[in-house]
């Protein structure tokens, strides 16, 4: 039962990728086309009102629902993994319209094709697990 | 109130309820990022036994599978309780670009063209969402993470590391868009 809390926070972000329609290639093929201020919106939005809560959790050292003070670990030192990794990520979302989270979102919704394309992105995931100490990080 | 939420939410309701997840999450002591999942699925699947990158305790995230299942629910209640079934409204410029790699205008929210049964079971409707799979999966854990782990969490958290990998998404996103997909849908 610890786990319904994450399940119901899952749930509303199923709803708000719908609603907010960042599930649609119509959508990311927009913004990559840079033809509406939609999706720079919703990551706009979120950015700015994430940058503003996490510097005050950081400020007030605000408290986890365990008691623990939250954590931020900040990612490791690099340039050339973020940018070849980003940019094969990048080509991905824009032929498949959907980064992994909207990927489970469009199954749901109905659309089952997704299932190939979920499929295919563990296969992604464990050629990256194969090949990660052959590769420049 | 029933009709402000089937209507397409705006961006900045969407963005505002986007960041609200990503405070949730940290309140419960864990962090927003989706793309992890993939890895411990091919972990439950056993790939820890042939390759090291998969060989860790999985049962720790449990939690972030949980929330994967909810957005499944979540999109599904969505389509059913909270959907106007209305064609997506898209800008005209777009339509435009998109009906001269021979897409028609929008039935629903995806591209039949690309998502329909009928698509899939064709060999480019198949290898197209089979490579777009293949390569969001292989990039977002070379980078370290995908839109929720690195332009959400990692932006409002100002890493450096997540604006070179934001900075990637784009150079991939454009270079598909503008050189490869002519190739594909012309």
């Amino acid at each position: 039962m610890k786990f319904i809390k994450f399940l119901i926070v899952g749930i509303i972000f199923g709803i708000v990728m719908t609603k907010s329609e960042a599930i649609s290639w119509y959508r990311i093929q927009e913004m990559f086309r840079f033809q509406s201020f939609h999706m720079y919106g919703i990551i706009g939005t979120a950015v700015i009102t994430g940058v503003i809560g996490t510097a005050i959790i950081k400020k007030l050292k605000i408290r986890d629902i365990s008691g623990a003070s939250i954590q931020f670990f900040p990612k490791d030192k690099s340039i050339i993994r973020y940018l070849i990794g980003g940019s094969i990520f990048g080509l991905g979302w824009a032929l498949s319209g959907a980064c992994p989270g909207p990927m489970v979102v469009n199954l749901g919704y109905g659309y089952i094709t997704f299932g190939i394309v979920l499929l295919f992105a563990l296969l992604g995931t464990y050629l990256y697990g194969v090949l990660k100490d052959k590769i420049p990080h | 109130m029933i009709e402000f939420l089937t209507q397409p939410w705006s961006w900045w309701f969407s963005g505002l309820i986007i960041a609200a997840i990503m405070f949730t999450m940290l309140f419960f002591g864990k962090s927003f990022g989706f793309s992890s999942n993939l890895r411990t699925i091919c972990s439950i699947a056993g790939a820890g036994k042939k390759v090291k990158f998969f060989d860790f305790d999985w049962k720790t995230q449990i939690w972030n599978l949980v929330f994967l299942v909810g957005a499944i629910i979540g999109g599904f209640l969505a389509k059913e309780f909270l959907s106007t079934d209305e064609p997506i409204k898209i800008a005209a410029s777009t339509l435009k670009d998109l009906s001269e790699l021979g897409f028609e205008k929008p039935t629903e929210v995806q591209p039949l063209e690309l998502f329909s049964l009928e698509n899939a079971f064709s060999l480019k409707g198949f290898l197209v969402l089979a490579i777009g799979g293949l390569l969001v999966g292989f990039g977002s854990r070379y980078a370290g993470g995908c839109t929720s782990g690195h332009a959400i969490s990692g932006l409002s958290n100002l890493q450096i590391p997540s604006l070179i990998a934001v900075v990637g998404f784009f150079i991939g996103g454009l270079i598909m868009t503008f050189f490869i997909l002519p190739l594909i849908f012309k």
